[in-house]
C-alpha cells in the first residue's frame, strides 16, 4: 500500500499530461498512469498516432503536391522525382518520438510520477493499475482521480478494421507505401487529411461522405470549396452518399448515391474515418457510480463527474474531441482541485482546424447556427482569389467568412479555407473571448502582405466597406 | 509614488481653467480624496481632489493663473521622494504659462481620457501609468448601426481606466449606463457583456435618460459638427423611439398652489426639521396619486402584456451638463416627506456630478420633469419608455382667478401628463390627474 497522492491522472494524452503538470505546478503530489495502448503512449493519440504525425505527413504531402504540380512554375525543375511514403512516415515517426520524449521530460521535470499500466477506478480514492511489466496490479490511493482515457477509432458493423485492407488512422500513419486505390469513408477532418496525403503521394482517392458537403461540421461553402480543390487534383468526391456494404474478397465498396442508385467502388484499401468513441469500458465507472452522458463521462463546467473527487477531461468528457480542448479542461480540473477558482469550461469558442490543402479553420458560430441561436447577424465573405499573399504562396483557393451580431458587431464566428488559415483562427478566438467587435478588427493594421489581412477584409466586408473585393 | 495634480477637463467644452484657490499650502499633508484646489471652468467652479496621499510638494500654477486642460498644476509626493523630473516639468509649465506658449501636458492622454465616458469626473491624473490613450476613430459618413466606433474605455472618478469589453461598452452606451459605475466580473474586474445584461435584468431593462432644458451661458457661435456624446446619443435614440412606437396623449390641469405653499411653510417651521422644497412635495404627491391609481403605475411590455409595478419609483429629471439624468426615488409611496426630501436632494446632487450607480438611475415607473424654474408655463414631456406616463411641471405663477365668488390673485401651476395610450386610457389618466390635484390642493390630508 502506497502513500495517498493528491492527484492520480489516468491517461497521459494532451488532457492528462497537461493536467498532471499543472497539478504538480500547484504543489500537489501527482501520478499519471499510462497504458501505452495501441493508439496511445505518453502524449496520447495526439502525439503518437494522431495530430502530430498526421501534420508531419501533411507537410510531406504539401511538398509532394508542389513538386507534382507547381515546381516548374515556381522555377524549380527536378528530374525523376520519387515519392516515398515510407520515408515520410519515418520522418513523421521521428517527430512523434521526439515529442513523446518531451512529454516524459516535462513530467519528470515537474516531479510527476509515471506509472505504466492500465488504470481503473477500484473504489473511492483508489486506482488499480494492471502493470504491463509484471502481471500483477498496483493500487494507488488518491485524493483526486482524473479520468483522461481518451478515445479510439470507431467504425460501422460490416466495416470492421482488419488492419491491412480495411484500416483507420492508426494504420494509415504507419503504412510503408500508399495504396494504388483507396476509398476514404468519411469526409470529416481525418478523412480529408488522409485523402489529401494519399493523393499527393500518387494514390487514386475516392472520398465518400454521407452528408451534403465535405467537412460537414463547417459552413457549407467551406466544404464546397474543398471539394472543388480536391476534384482539381483528381480526388473523387461523393457527397450525400451512404456506404451500404463491403465485399472483402473483391474489395468492392457498395454505396448508395443521392438519387438512391447503388454504385460499386472497387478499391485496394478501404480507409474508415467515421469518428472516434470515448474509452469508458472496464474503467470501474458503473461500480463507482460515475454517470455517463451518452457515451461520454458526464462532467460539469469544472470537469467534476457525478462522484466527489473524480474528474474527467479530454475526449472521454465530451465533444469536441480535440486535443486543445482536452488540455484546457486539464488545466481547469487541476486548478479546481487545488482550490483555485478557474474560469468555467466553455465550449462555445474552441477552434477547429483541418490541415488538408487548402487548410480549413473555424471558431465560433456558423451563420445558420447564429441565427438559430437567436442572433441577428451580418456576414462578410472575402474570397482569396486575388489576395496578394495567397497568390504569392501559389495557393489562392479559399475564402474567409466572418459572422457578427447585427446590433453591436460582436464577432460570433469565423470560417476559413485557404493557405495557412490554421494560423489565423487565433485572432478571432481571442477576439471573441475579449468580446471584440468588427470595428476593433478593422482598426488594427494587419501586416501586409499576410494571410491575416483576409480576416480584416472579411470584417470590412461585413461592415459594408471592403476595400479589396 | 508621486501624484500629479493636473488641470482636468471638467466639462466637455472646457479648454482651460483658472486656479481660484489652493486649499492646501506647499508642505501640507494631503490624503487621497482631499480637496486640494478650486478651479473655475467655463461652466462652474469645481473642486479638485487628490488621487494620492502625500505632501503637496509643489504648487505649479498659482492662484489667478489660467492653464490649458492637461497642464500640471501641482505635485503631491512623499516627503523624501525624488521628484526632480516633475520639478523640471513644473519649470517648463511655469515658463510657458508666463510666455503664453502652449504648456506641456502633464499626461498627454489626460484630456482625452477625461473627456470620455459620461461618468468621468476626473479630478486629476493617477500616478503612472496614466490612462491609456483613447484614440477616437473617425466615423464613417453614412454608416449606420455598429459601424460607429466603439465607445472608448472610460475612466473612473479616481482616474483609473475602466476595463470593459467593446461589446460591453456598446451595450452600456445603448442602455444609457455609465460603464464606470459597473463592477466587472471579467478577468481583473473587466466589465463584460454579462455585467451590463445583469444590470439591465435587475432593473427590468429600463433605460432612463431624457431631454429637458438647460440654459447655457451666452458663449457666442461657432459653426461646427461635433460628435454627440454617449449620453446625447442615448437621449436621441431613446426619445425618437418613444415618439415613434409610443402613442402619446396629453392631459393638462391647472392646480391651485396656495395650500401647498402654506403647508410647506408649516413643515418648515417645525423645530429641528430639514427644509422641505416644493419639488419634494410634488414627488411625494405624485407617488400618493399613483398609490391610488396603480393602473397608471404600469408599462407596456414588448411581449404584449401590461406590466404593473409593485411600488411607485419616481424618476426625477435632473438637468446636467451635456444632457440629463433621471435618478429614481424608489418606493416613494411608502416614504415620509422628510425621507423624500432628503433622498431626492441626495440623488439630485449626485446626478449633477454624475455619481450615480445604474441602479440609481434606471427603472423608474413614472417621471416628474419640472421646468418651472426656467419660467416655462407649461410643456408636454416625452415619455421615457417603458414608463407609462410622465408629468411635466410648469412654473407657479400668480394669476387672477375666480375664487369664492370674487377675483383673487392666486398662485397656480400647470401640470401636463403625457400618457402611453397602450396602458393608460383618457379617463384613467384624467382621474389620476384629478387625484394629484386634490392632493396638492389639500396636502395636509395626504402628505406627512
Amino acid at each position: 500500500m502506497s502513500d495517498t497522492h493528491d492527484v492520480v491522472v489516468i491517461g497521459a494524452g494532451p488532457a492528462g499530461y497537461v493536467c498532471a503538470i499543472r497539478a504538480a505546478q500547484l504543489g500537489m503530489s501527482t501520478v499519471v498512469v499510462e497504458s501505452g495502448s495501441y493508439e496511445g503512449g505518453l502524449g496520447g493519440t495526439c502525439l503518437n498516432w494522431g495530430c502530430i504525425p498526421m501534420k508531419a505527413l501533411l507537410e510531406s504531402a504539401k511538398l509532394a503536391q508542389r513538386m507534382r504540380t507547381d515546381a516548374e512554375q515556381f522555377g524549380v525543375r527536378a528530374k525523376e522525382v520519387e515519392y516515398d511514403y515510407g520515408a515520410a512516415v519515418d520522418r513523421s515517426r521521428g517527430i512523434a518520438k521526439r515529442l513523446t520524449g518531451g512529454v516524459e521530460y516535462l513530467l519528470n521535470k515537474n516531479k510527476v510520477k509515471i506509472v505504466r499500466g492500465r488504470g481503473r477506478i477500484a473504489g473511492p480514492g483508489k486506482v488499480e493499475v494492471a502493470s504491463e511489466a509484471s502481471s500483477g496490479t498496483e493500487q494507488l490511493l488518491a485524493k483526486n482521480i482524473v479520468i483522461a482515457t481518451g478515445s479510439v477509432m470507431q467504425t460501422f458493423p460490416g466495416f470492421e478494421l482488419d488492419g491491412t485492407k480495411v484500416i483507420g488512422s492508426r494504420q494509415g500513419l504507419g503504412l510503408a507505401e500508399v495504396p494504388g486505390n483507396v476509398a476514404v469513408v468519411g469526409g470529416g477532418f481525418v478523412g480529408v487529411e488522409f485523402a489529401d496525403t494519399f493523393a499527393a503521394f500518387g494514390s487514386q482517392v475516392t472520398v465518400v461522405e454521407a452528408l451534403p458537403t465535405l467537412v460537414p461540421t463547417e459552413e457549407p461553402e467551406i466544404g464546397k470549396v474543398l471539394a472543388r480543390a480536391f476534384k482539381k487534383r483528381g480526388i473523387k468526391v461523393f457527397t450525400s452518399t451512404r456506404i451500404k456494404s463491403l465485399d472483402r474478397d473483391s474489395m468492392t465498396l457498395t454505396v448508395e448515391k443521392k438519387d438512391g442508385a447503388e454504385a460499386p467502388i472497387p478499391t485496394d484499401i478501404l480507409f474508415m474515418a467515421v469518428g472516434r468513441r470515448p474509452v469508458t469500458e472496464d474503467m470501474g465507472l458503473d461500480e463507482n457510480g460515475i454517470e455517463l452522458d451518452g457515451d461520454f463521462v458526464a462532467t460539469d463546467q469544472f470537469m467534476r463527474t457525478s462522484q466527489a473527487g473524480v474528474y474527467a477531461i479530454g475526449d472521454v468528457a465530451g465533444q469536441p474531441m480535440l486535443a486543445h480542448a482536452g488540455s484546457h479542461e486539464g488545466i481547469i480540473a487541476a486548478e479546481h482541485m487545488a482550490g483555485m477558482e478557474p474560469h468555467p469550461m466553455s465550449r462555445h469558442n474552441i477552434p477547429s482546424v483541418g490541415y488538408c490543402h487548402p487548410e480549413v479553420a473555424s471558431v465560433g458560430l456558423a451563420e445558420e447556427a447564429a441565427r438559430e441561436a437567436g442572433h441577428e447577424v451580418v456576414t462578410g465573405t472575402y474570397p482569396l482569389t486575388s489576395h496578394g499573399r495567397a497568390l504569392t504562396a501559389g495557393s489562392n483557393e479559399g475564402l474567409v467568412k466572418i459572422v457578427a451580431g447585427a446590433q453591436f458587431g460582436e464577432v460570433l464566428g469565423v470560417h476559413m479555407i485557404g493557405h495557412n488559415v490554421s494560423e489565423l483562427v487565433a485572432e478571432i478566438g481571442l477576439g471573441r473571448d475579449l468580446e471584440t467587435t468588427l470595428d476593433e478588427i478593422v482598426q488594427h493594421p494587419h501586416a501586409h502582405p499576410s494571410m491575416s489581412e483576409a480576416v480584416m477584409e472579411a470584417a470590412l466586408a461585413a461592415l459594408g466597406r471592403a476595400v479589396h473585393i | 509614488m508621486a501624484t500629479k495634480v493636473v488641470m482636468a477637463q471638467l466639462s466637455p467644452t472646457m479648454e482651460e481653467g483658472k486656479l481660484l484657490d489652493w486649499k492646501v499650502s506647499e508642505g501640507d499633508r494631503v490624503e487621497q480624496g482631499d480637496v486640494v484646489a478650486e478651479i473655475e471652468t467655463d461652466k462652474a467652479n469645481m473642486d479638485v481632489e487628490s488621487l494620492g496621499a502625500g505632501v503637496l510638494r509643489k504648487i505649479v500654477v498659482e492662484v489667478g493663473q489660467s492653464a490649458p486642460v492637461g497642464t500640471l498644476i501641482g505635485i503631491i509626493a512623499d516627503d523624501d521622494e525624488d521628484i526632480e523630473d516633475l520639478l523640471a516639468l513644473a519649470d517648463e509649465v511655469r515658463a510657458s504659462l508666463e510666455s503664453g506658449s502652449a504648456a506641456p501636458s502633464a499626461a498627454s492622454s489626460a484630456p482625452a481620457a477625461a473627456r470620455t465616458g459620461a461618468g468621468a469626473q476626473v479630478a486629476n491624473v493617477a500616478p503612472d501609468p496614466g490612462p491609456p490613450s483613447a484614440a477616437v476613430p473617425s466615423v464613417v459618413p453614412g454608416m449606420a448601426g455598429f459601424g460607429r466606433p466603439t465607445p472608448v474605455a472610460p475612466v473612473r472618478a479616481d482616474g483609473e481606466r475602466v476595463k470593459a469589453s467593446p461589446v460591453a461598452r456598446r451595450l452600456a452606451a445603448e442602455a444609457g449606463i455609465d460603464v464606470a459605475t459597473i463592477a466587472g466580473t471579467g478577468p481583473g474586474g473587466r466589465v463584460v457583456r454579462a455585467d451590463i445584461e445583469d444590470v439591465l435584468e435587475s432593473v427590468g431593462r429600463g433605460r432612463r435618460t431624457r431631454p429637458g432644458a438647460d440654459v447655457p451661458p451666452r458663449v457666442g457661435f461657432e459653426a461646427r459638427v461635433e460628435e454627440a456624446s454617449t449620453m446625447r446619443k442615448v437621449i436621441a435614440r431613446r426619445l425618437t423611439e418613444s415618439v415613434g412606437p409610443v402613442p402619446h396623449f396629453f392631459l393638462r390641469r391647472e392646480i391651485d398652489m396656495e395650500e401647498l405653499f402654506d403647508f410647506r411653510a408649516r413643515l418648515n417651521s417645525r423645530p429641528g426639521a430639514a427644509k422641505i422644497g416644493v419639488n419634494a412635495l410634488l414627488l411625494k404627491a405624485a407617488a400618493e396619486a399613483l398609490a391610488r391609481h396603480p393602473t397608471v403605475n404600469s408599462s407596456w411590455d414588448e411581449a404584449e402584456a401590461v406590466r404593473y409595478h409593485g411600488s411607485a419609483d419616481i424618476g426625477i429629471a435632473v438637468s446636467i451638463d451635456g444632457g440629463l439624468l433621471t435618478p429614481v426615488l424608489r418606493g416613494a409611496d411608502s416614504l415620509g416627506i422628510d425621507q423624500v426630501a432628503a433622498q431626492s436632494a441626495d440623488l439630485i446632487s449626485r446626478a449633477r456630478i454624475k455619481k450615480l450607480t445604474p441602479e440609481e438611475y434606471l427603472g423608474a415607473t413614472l417621471t416628474v420633469s419640472n421646468l418651472g424654474m426656467f419660467g416655462i408655463d407649461e410643456f408636454s414631456a416625452i415619455i421615457n419608455p417603458p414608463e407609462g406616463a410622465i408629468l411635466a411641471i410648469g412654473r407657479t405663477a400668480q394669476i387672477p382667478v375666480a375664487h369664492q365668488g370674487g377675483i383673487h390673485v392666486r398662485r397656480r401651476m400647470k401640470i401636463t401628463m403625457s400618457c402611453d395610450h397602450r396602458v393608460i386610457d383618457g379617463a384613467e389618466g384624467a382621474r389620476f390627474l384629478a387625484t394629484l390635484a386634490a392632493i396638492l390642493e389639500n396636502p395636509g390630508d395626504f402628505i406627512s
